[in-house]
């Protein structure tokens, strides 16, 4: 029994250097998940920004039509099918770099999530802080900056975090662009293996520690931010 | 311009304010002089605190118009946050910012608008602290102070922007029983100072010590306004009457 599972690990990971699939995988993953957030966070903050301007103010009417068509499109469709139009469709005439591809779809999925994590944020700031900001002189820009945006940002660490993780699984869909991410990498080893077991296994206690890994860092920096709470 | 006691500070003409179908203000002219210490009562809904909030157009009046130190700050070309430096604004439930310390709380505003160095506005923060009492609290967060410390502590953090007059939005409404005293103390010491100030409040009490007019309004207008010992013993307005007699 124990023989075999040794016989099994070697035949999966050491023999051809098979590992080398989950490890170039990894850093796949790795690589899109970091910059689709890095997408994500700064077109939902904008989109945010634009969505709660437009609700306080009235300004920016155009944008925010804009804006809520994008957000419709993305969380109305599922996200592989939007990977798949940006590949075939949208890129389909050019040869481009399939990382990039892969970078720009999850992010701009993302965004739309992220848009309105931090949309809630910002409205869950009460208006007499608001008001507050504007009374002492502070402009719009400034009010937002100074007093609503650190506020609303410590209200949505949790769902931040917990977007971003969701994020990290769902670069899982990669392989159907044939990128090789983790979880593609995984697979190619089954196909060469004909083992389901334990390359499959490996990829998901990999997922596992990455997202128990970003928990742990997020809470730490949700304790650090709730220092003002007593 | 240098503005004198006695000169005309805030001027207000034909203000009205309709939200939807309500007319919270329906054509309110007054003059508030420098050195005044203004206070509006009325019943609930009867456009006190709208007036009060066009001030500074925190409210945006949908007709009429609002001259602060001579200039019409109801003009769109007028850069309205500049202005609105010059009059502190005071809420009733504070309005402290919670994610900054007590010190932050009143060095945010001077630091970032007038341009002070970090060290020059917090020794002048320390310094009102001290006028407060509440020196000892510079470190904590607001979520650590009792109610009349809050508003006594929004008070100075108006007050750090050296404003020339003070706007006073029923700020001991939201506080308890035992906690008005120390809030109208301070008021009251503003008030001997010298500060303009504009108070909307149901403390009778702090009306006839310290106003140098009251104001009664209902139905979004001026009914009748006097100095203090005439408002409240020779009342001529029906309304006033009644309002009087049932809050006294």
């Amino acid at each position: 029994m124990l023989q075999s599972l040794q016989d099994r690990f070697v035949l999966n990971f050491i023999k051809d250097d098979r590992w080398m699939y989950i490890a170039d995988g990894l850093k796949v993953t790795l690589l899109v998940t970091f910059f689709a957030v890095l997408v994500g966070i700064v077109l939902g903050f904008l989109v945010a920004v634009v969505r709660s301007t437009y609700d306080k103010t009235g300004k920016l009417k155009l944008l925010n039509i804009l804006c809520q068509v994008y957000l419709t499109v993305i969380r109305g469709t599922p996200v592989v099918v939007q990977l798949l139009i940006i590949y075939f469709v949208i890129f389909g005439s050019v040869n481009i770099d399939k990382i990039f591809v892969a970078v720009m779809a999850f992010g701009l999925n993302s965004g739309a999530y992220v848009a309105e994590i931090f949309r809630s944020g910002i409205m869950s700031i009460g208006g007499g802080q608001f008001e507050a900001g504007r009374s002492l002189g502070f402009n719009y820009v400034q009010t937002m900056r100074y007093i609503i945006m650190p506020q609303a940002f410590k209200n949505v660490l949790p769902a931040l975090g917990n977007e971003f993780i969701v994020l990290l699984k769902e670069t899982s869909v990669a392989g159907y662009i044939a990128l090789q991410d983790l979880t593609k990498g995984g697979d190619i080893i089954r196909s060469r293996t004909y083992d389901a077991f334990m390359p499959l296994i490996a990829v998901a206690i990999i997922y596992l520690v990455m997202v128990l890994i970003f928990t742990k860092l997020v809470n730490m920096l949700e304790r650090r931010l709730r220092s003002s709470d007593h | 311009m240098t503005i004198n006691k006695g000169d005309t500070l805030i001027r207000v003409e034909q203000l009205h304010k309709i939200f939807g179908e309500l007319h919270a203000l329906n054509g309110v002219s007054d003059e508030i002089r420098k050195g005044e210490v203004v206070v509006i009562v009325g019943p609930s809904g009867s456009g006190k605190s709208t007036f009060l909030r066009s001030l500074n157009l925190l409210e945006e009046p949908s007709r009429g118009k609002v001259y602060f130190e001579g200039v019409d700050i109801t003009d769109k070309k007028v850069d309205i946050n500049r202005h609105r430096r010059k009059m502190g604004m005071v809420f009733q439930h504070f309005n402290l910012f919670p994610h900054k310390t007590i010190l932050e709380n009143i060095t945010l505003a001077p630091t970032k608008l007038l341009g002070k160095s970090k060290e020059e506005a917090q020794k002048h923060a320390m310094e009102l602290l001290e006028l407060v009492g509440l020196e000892a609290k510079a470190n904590a967060y607001p979520s650590q102070l009792s109610g009349g410390q809050k508003q006594r502590i929004a008070i100075i953090r108006s007050l750090a922007m050296d404003p020339d007059v003070m706007l006073f939005d029923e700020p001991t409404s939201a506080l308890d029983p035992e906690m008005v005293g120390e809030v109208l103390e301070l008021m009251k010491k503003l008030a001997r100072d010298g500060m303009t100030m504009v108070v909307v409040t149901h403390e009778m009490g702090f009306a006839k010590e310290v106003a140098t007019r009251v104001v009664f309004m209902d139905e979004g207008q001026i009914k009748e306004q006097a100095e203090p010992g005439e408002f409240f013993e020779h009342p001529k307005d029906p309304r006033l009457q009644e309002f009087l007699s049932k809050i006294l």
